[in-house]
């Protein structure tokens, strides 16, 4: 839908969280040398109007913060950073002109930005034209692997396919109902799954598919073919593709129709701290979701992380999130790897990225792979009546992300290696040639 | 292969806890703790069945174990509760409901209500809802603790627990003197359906008096019974696949669904009870599909009617007309912050709602559409910005995200009439809808407003010759449409995400609505709503929801080529062409 | 129709100097940064669906709520071909099936993606497609005197309705995602300089085109009998024409010139999705005509510059007032250009506030 921009951020905004960090620093009399030279810009690419400005305002929040809080630090190199936010107003066409002028005109060494995977795909040709460097904190279809995007979102390996297991093997269920909205993240997950069912020897009369529009609202039908399909005799789950705004409806027509966690679990991918924060959610408790961060997980760099945001924010009722995490990470990687390489250069930067490792706020580290994904760990939680979530299992390890998805026919044998002398987004290792293109 | 049952929570926690254990010892008990209230729950929802053999299974086999290996038991239970890993404290809960321990149910209910507090060195303790705060008792012995024992972390549910703490709560609610909680316990029962309650049911069914009672019992029996495996002989077989045959339902459904094996006779009766059932569920499913139907058309119906109103009166659409819905959602979530309960929040909303988007309807209507009289397409766009122009000011005002619009208890859950289930919030707002329209015929027909507002509608020139006052007559028809369009705001609430888009969600199936059905009179409005919504509903389920949409909209365009007026229109010699 | 073949001259001239200024080496001071060549472009493109738009709407009376949907199917017509264009150089690189077609899992094209590998297929079906379409629902809808707000509200639900369908992944048009990544155009590769600047220079050639066309079309007894069905359509129609007729031609060729404007802006922004059928985006394309000055044409261009270019330094500067401005646009030209700028120059302020004041007085009686 197109919509238009409004925002709240400007670039003064980050003047401001520049005077913040400067005037912290002073405050705390550490004798840290503040940041001078020129500046290094940063570029914030989320939608602060329409649609999608509901979950990706925040991004940009916490953005701000990570960027005044490095600059506390003695900003980059020794330079400050400053946050260059544009407004794409969940408009994508927008989105494809905003970041052309993020990387012409302002220049920006990096990006941080988008969220739904058509503004993704309608920014990667900017920036593999002008060789920039994007940053991508949410969790996606996979089968994409850009040599200028860094994936710090899950993969569907680190996401879909953990959720599945941990239903099959605790919850014991053996009917399945992928519902999702009609676009490419959830045909797409839907696609890996049935497949990977399929391989777990589920029958396609046990699988039941079905896909809604944007903005669905009227989930009544809906509700009542999911409770007749689980009323087989067998243990039936739904896993919920339902993008972000349309769950509230689905979850309250879900407790109407009493359907309770422990009868038929749901467990989503899209809802997270920040869309629960908009419901009430006793109905819902006892539901799942699957991500690789919630607020409730209880390390020291977790509490840190919490605690600075609410200082940030002003507003201790500021929810966290996975996005938030991912762009935490991301943007620490960035750093690293730009002091590690002394340069800003892009095409230095890339290449030095992969191996960083930086720590997660779960207690583990993640670390950039040659295929620009993380490795995370995959927690199932369960919802409960505050809008938590209560972490119930968590894989014992971390889950290197996948771009190319195993279970798709076309894409079964393909990896993505963007080092010497591979170098190639997708690359097939059966025949070991570069289907797509080979960067010099 | 990721390793099953690794819980988190395992690490102690100080009292002086993160802001999140903070927040969710601090969180009011929401919620049905009490059994009264989970009866309360089971009545609400039709339940569904559940395959938790294993571990009601093992509740049963515990049952039958000596007295002296049971106070073992629930040592070991208190033990498995305080240990952090939820497949523990799911065992711990199953074994101290078959312990008989005097303490069991004081501590499951205790869990169950959030006040169980386990201490890392197996400690055990019942606190308040206000958690370190208030008075402890100790779990296993029921003594009060002078002071809050230090490193207390709450004992967390997982579904894995709920549906141990159910089936063991559900247990020994059956020795209950209360009649509903005997009811709820063989609900539950019928739910679970493990086949070692058996022992248990015909216990109970021996000394049960109250005939509903019994029937729940001999249902779950006849549950329990048919889902062991290998089946029963036949002669307690068949009996009990005539119970659930007349029964009926989805769970009865599910269960006569996997009697796949057994002697040719049982095989025979399973598929026939099936099949009646199958048949009973179909027809169901036709009123079922018919409410859906009519639920949406009520929501359709309160989203046009002001619109309808405005545009007979004054031949101009009100392209914000969808915002002042918004307004009215946003008027619910203040009403109910400021008056702190859900229930009474919603009602203030509906008067208030309709005073403010009344106001705000006349302040347009003096502002802006009064200078655009006779240039119904240019008012068209200007209300149009004006709808940016409000939008964007919420979006300022109350934030881009959605707002957490809460459902008052009473209008949650559902009601099962037959086969139906019906859906409380809907039928509010179905009754809801009648009662604004018939609210709104009565103006029109029987006030001198109304009539005024009927004679503009029919000639607007006469009616000035005759002596009305025609931009008084504009002003409170926009703000009686606009005020009726906040009250659709306010049921929307109550079912639909509350945020600064909300009113785009609604205004392109308003404008259909109003020139499907007509301007000529609210019936045709009603009308309208009705059959778009039916059909919308019929669609949904053949063609999928957004084929069904489509199709809708293009034999709508079809239907105007017929009647380019509606199914309602105006007729009369003063009627503009 | 003021100045019609003056606006024509001056757009292409303005495009050929900026793509000059953009050819110009990058060290150069008056170097044109890219990104400017193709924010022209796109302006362009709209100022060709702001002249469809102001052909039914200044000229015939129509407001149409939906002639994006016109725009956007010839968008998604060149895409097709774009998309035909890329070939084995996706990422799955399959010669014969985009992208979004693989991942669905699908083996063989659609019967309707054949013909488009051709260029000058796939440029008929962005124009024919759209005239169709019209002209379809133009007959019925005229045929059956569905006017006014009824009309606006049918043309709304014709665009939702297209919207709908396309964003359904089964479509086979790419779903929610639309057709992008594009590589090359006729062998030319789309991000090359030159061939942007070409584009910028092809697109006003077609806005002039258009112009020069509608100029013709609604000069001489069709343009005559045109302003009488918009003015007096019964007696017109007592006189003996057929209005329905009348406005039929002129609808069909408005969306024409939607569709060619379509074509052309896809190659210039990169990609095209459903979103473009929202009926939010036709309505802003009747303010771009109501802000220049609507039975104008050039008002039209005009105002679809001016009002584009104030969106992208909006959104660029103080991205939050952008919704505010566009609404008060919406509601100060209604209320105080209703002939748009254009008004403003034949006018003067002086008529409009005398406008103003009699229309308020007179507003008891006047007809709705």
């Amino acid at each position: 839908m197109i919509s238009h921009s409004t925002g709240f951020g400007r670039r003064a905004f980050g003047r401001l969280g520049l005077g913040l960090g400067a005037s912290a620093t002073l405050a705390r009399g550490i004798s840290r040398a503040a940041p001078s030279g020129e500046p290094i810009k940063i570029g914030i690419l989320h939608s602060l109007s329409g649609t999608m400005a509901i979950s990706e305002t925040t991004l940009k929040d916490v953005m701000l913060m990570l960027i005044a809080e490095q600059n506390a630090k003695g900003g980059v190199l020794g330079r400050p950073l400053q946050p260059v936010v544009v407004d794409p107003a969940s408009n994508w066409p927008l989105f494809a002109e905003k970041a052309r002028q993020l990387l012409s005109v302002d220049k920006c060494s990096a990006v941080f930005g988008c969220w739904t995977s058509v503004s993704r795909k309608s920014v990667l040709p900017v920036f593999e034209e002008l060789n920039g460097i994007l940053y991508y904190p949410v969790q996606y279809e996979g089968q994409e692997c850009s040599r200028n995007v860094f994936y710090t979102g899950a993969a569907p390996n680190q996401q879909a396919i953990p959720a599945v297991d941990y239903l099959m093997s605790e919850e014991k269920v053996t009917r399945w109902v992928l519902a999702g909205t009609d676009y490419v993240y959830p045909r797409t997950t839907n696609q890996i799954l049935e497949a990977y069912l399929k391989t777990k020897g589920v029958g396609p009369a046990d699988i039941m598919i079905n896909y809604t529009p944007f903005g669905q609202s009227d989930w009544q039908n809906i509700v009542s073919q999911i409770k007749s399909f689980g009323s087989s005799g067998k243990k039936t789950a739904v896993v919920s593709t339902i993008n972000g705004d349309a769950n509230v409806p689905f979850y309250k027509e879900l407790g109407n129709q009493g359907i309770q966690a422990t009868d038929i679990p749901v467990v989503a991918f899209s809802v997270g701290e920040e869309e629960l924060a908009g419901m009430d959610t006793k109905p819902l408790v006892g539901q799942l979701a699957a991500w690789n961060y919630f607020e409730s997980v209880d390390t020291p760099a977790n509490e840190a992380f919490i605690k600075s945001w609410h200082a940030f924010t002003k507003n201790p009722k500021r929810t966290t999130n996975d996005p938030m995490e991912a762009h935490y990470i991301g943007f620490n990687m960035w750093v690293q790897a730009v002091e590690k390489a002394r340069t800003t250069d892009h095409d230095t930067v890339i290449d030095t990225m992969i191996g960083i490792r930086q720590p997660n706020l779960t207690g583990g580290v993640a670390t950039m792979l040659p295929n620009h994904h993380l490795t995370k760990p995959v927690l199932i939680g369960e919802i409960q009546d505050d809008g938590q979530f209560n972490v119930v299992w968590q894989t014992p390890g971390l889950v290197p992300g996948k771009a190319w998805s195993p279970y798709v026919a076309e894409t079964r044998d393909l990896i993505g290696d963007w080092r010497k002398p591979i170098s190639c987004g997708n690359y097939d290792v059966v025949t070991k040639t570069c289907l797509g293109h080979q960067h010099a | 292969m990721p390793e099953p049952g690794t819980g988190i929570g395992g690490d102690p926690t100080p009292v002086t806890c993160a802001p999140v254990l903070t927040a969710l010892e601090a969180a009011p008990l929401r919620g049905s703790a009490t059994t009264a209230g989970r009866a309360a729950r089971r009545r609400s929802r039709a339940p569904l069945p559940v395959l938790r053999q294993h571990l009601s299974g093992l509740l049963f086999i515990l049952l039958l174990a000596p007295l002296g290996a049971r106070a073992q038991d629930a040592a070991a239970g208190y033990a498995d509760l305080a240990s952090g890993n939820y497949n523990r404290i799911a065992a711990g809960v199953t074994a101290l409901g078959a312990s008989g321990d005097v303490r069991a149910e004081t501590v499951l209910h205790a869990l169950a209500g959030h006040t169980l507090w386990a201490q890392r060195g197996g400690g055990l303790f019942i606190g308040n809802a206000g958690g370190h705060a208030g008075h402890f008792l100790d779990a296993r012995t029921g003594a009060p603790v002078a002071s809050p024992p230090p490193d207390l972390r709450p004992v967390r549910l997982s579904n894995r627990v709920r549906e141990a703490l159910d089936a063991s709560l559900a247990l020994l609610d059956l020795r209950s003197p209360s009649t509903p909680r005997r009811l709820a316990a063989a609900e539950s029962l019928f739910d679970t359906h493990a086949a070692a309650a058996l022992p248990v049911l015909d216990r109970a069914l021996a000394s049960e008096s109250d005939p509903d009672v019994r029937r729940a019992l001999a249902e779950a029996r006849a549950a329990t019974l048919l889902s062991a495996r290998p089946l029963p002989p036949d002669a307690q077989a068949l009996p009990a696949v005539a119970t659930l045959r007349a029964r009926g339902g989805l769970p009865a459904r599910a269960i006569l669904a996997g009697v796949t094996g057994g002697d040719p006779a049982i095989r025979q009766a399973a598929t026939e009870a099936l099949a009646s059932i199958d048949l009973r569920l179909r027809l169901w499913s036709i009123a079922q599909d018919l409410f859906y139907g009519l639920s949406l058309g009520s929501v359709l119906l309160l989203a046009a009617m002001g619109l309808a109103i405005t545009f007979g009166v004054m031949g101009v659409i009100n392209m914000a007309h969808g915002e002042l819905v918004m307004i009215g959602a946003y008027v619910t979530f203040v009403a109910q912050s400021l008056l702190g309960s859900p229930g009474l929040g919603l009602l203030l909303a509906v008067p208030l709602a309709f005073l403010v988007c009344g106001a705000i309807g006349i302040a347009i209507e003096r502002g802006l559409i009064r200078f655009l009289y006779g240039r119904p397409l240019e008012t068209l766009l200007a209300t149009w910005g004006l709808s940016l122009v409000l939008q964007q000011a919420v979006r300022s005002l109350f934030g881009p995200t959605n707002i957490d619009v809460v459902t008052p208890g009473w209008m949650s859950g559902a009601v099962a009439v037959g086969g139906l289930t019906i859906t409380l919030n809907r039928l509010a707002i179905m009754v809801f809808a009648g009662l604004v329209m018939a609210a709104l015929t009565a103006v029109l027909r029987r006030t001198p407003l109304g009539l005024q507002m009927r004679a503009v509608t029919q000639n607007r020139r006469m009616a000035s010759l005759m002596g009305i006052a025609t931009p008084r007559v504009d002003a409170l028809t926009f703000g009686l449409g606009s005020g009726v369009a906040g009250l659709a705001g306010v049921a929307l609430s109550q079912i639909d995400n509350v945020s600064p888009n909300l009113g785009q969600g609604y205004i392109i199936d308003s404008f259909m609505v109003v020139v499907f059905g007509g301007v000529g009179n609210l019936w045709g409005t009603f009308a309208g709503a009705a059959t778009l919504g039916i059909a919308n509903k019929i669609l949904e389920p053949v063609a999928g929801a957004v084929l069904g949409k489509i199709v809708v909209l293009v034999l709508l365009i079809a239907f105007i080529q017929r009647r380019p007026r509606g199914m309602f229109p105006l007729r009369g010699r003063g009627v503009e062409t | 129709m003021t100045g019609v073949r003056t606006t024509a001259l001056a757009c292409v001239v303005a495009s050929l100097l900026l793509a000059g200024l953009n050819l110009l080496p990058a060290g150069s001071a008056l170097h044109l940064p890219d990104f400017a060549v193709g924010l022209a472009g796109k302006y362009l493109a709209y100022a060709i669906l702001a002249v469809a738009v102001d052909l039914v709407w200044g000229f015939a009376g129509i407001l149409t709520l939906g002639h994006a949907a016109f725009f956007a199917l010839g968008g998604y017509a060149m895409g097709m071909y774009l998309m035909r264009e890329i070939g084995a150089r996706g990422v799955y690189g399959n010669a014969n099936l985009p992208d979004f077609m693989v991942f669905l899992s699908w083996t063989k094209l659609p019967w309707y993606w054949h013909g488009f590998e051709h260029l000058p297929f796939a440029l008929l079906m962005a124009l024919l497609v759209p005239a169709v379409l019209a002209g379809l629902f133009g007959w019925l809808a005229f045929r059956s005197r569905v006017s006014g707000v009824y009309l606006s509200i049918i043309t709304q639900a014709l665009t939702y309705a297209l919207m709908l369908a396309f964003f359904r992944n089964d479509m086979g048009f790419g779903g929610n995602n639309g057709l992008t990544d594009f590589k090359d155009i006729a062998g030319f590769d789309l991000h090359a300089r030159s061939t942007r600047a070409s584009l910028l220079v092809l697109s006003a050639l077609v806005l002039a085109g258009a112009l020069m066309a509608s100029r013709a079309l609604l000069g001489g007894r069709f343009g005559s009998l045109l302003t009488a069905v918009r003015d007096a359509e019964s007696r017109t129609r007592f006189l003996g024409y057929r209005p329905d007729h009348v406005k039929l031609v002129v609808w069909v060729f408005s969306a024409l010139v939607a569709g060619a404007g379509g074509a052309l802006y896809v190659t210039q922004v990169g990609i095209i999705n459903p979103g473009e059928f929202a009926p939010a985006g036709s309505i802003e394309a009747v303010i771009w005509v109501a802000v220049g000055g609507r039975g104008t044409l050039s008002g039209a261009v005009l105002g679809a510059i001016l009002v584009n270019g104030g969106k992208t330094l909006l959104t660029g500067l103080l991205p939050e007032l952008w919704l505010y401005a566009l609404g008060l646009l919406f509601i100060l030209t209604t209320l105080f250009l209703p002939r748009g700028l254009m008004g403003l120059r034949a006018g003067g302020m002086r008529r409009l506030s005398l406008r103003l004041r009699a229309r308020s007085d007179a507003g008891a009686g006047a007809a709705p």
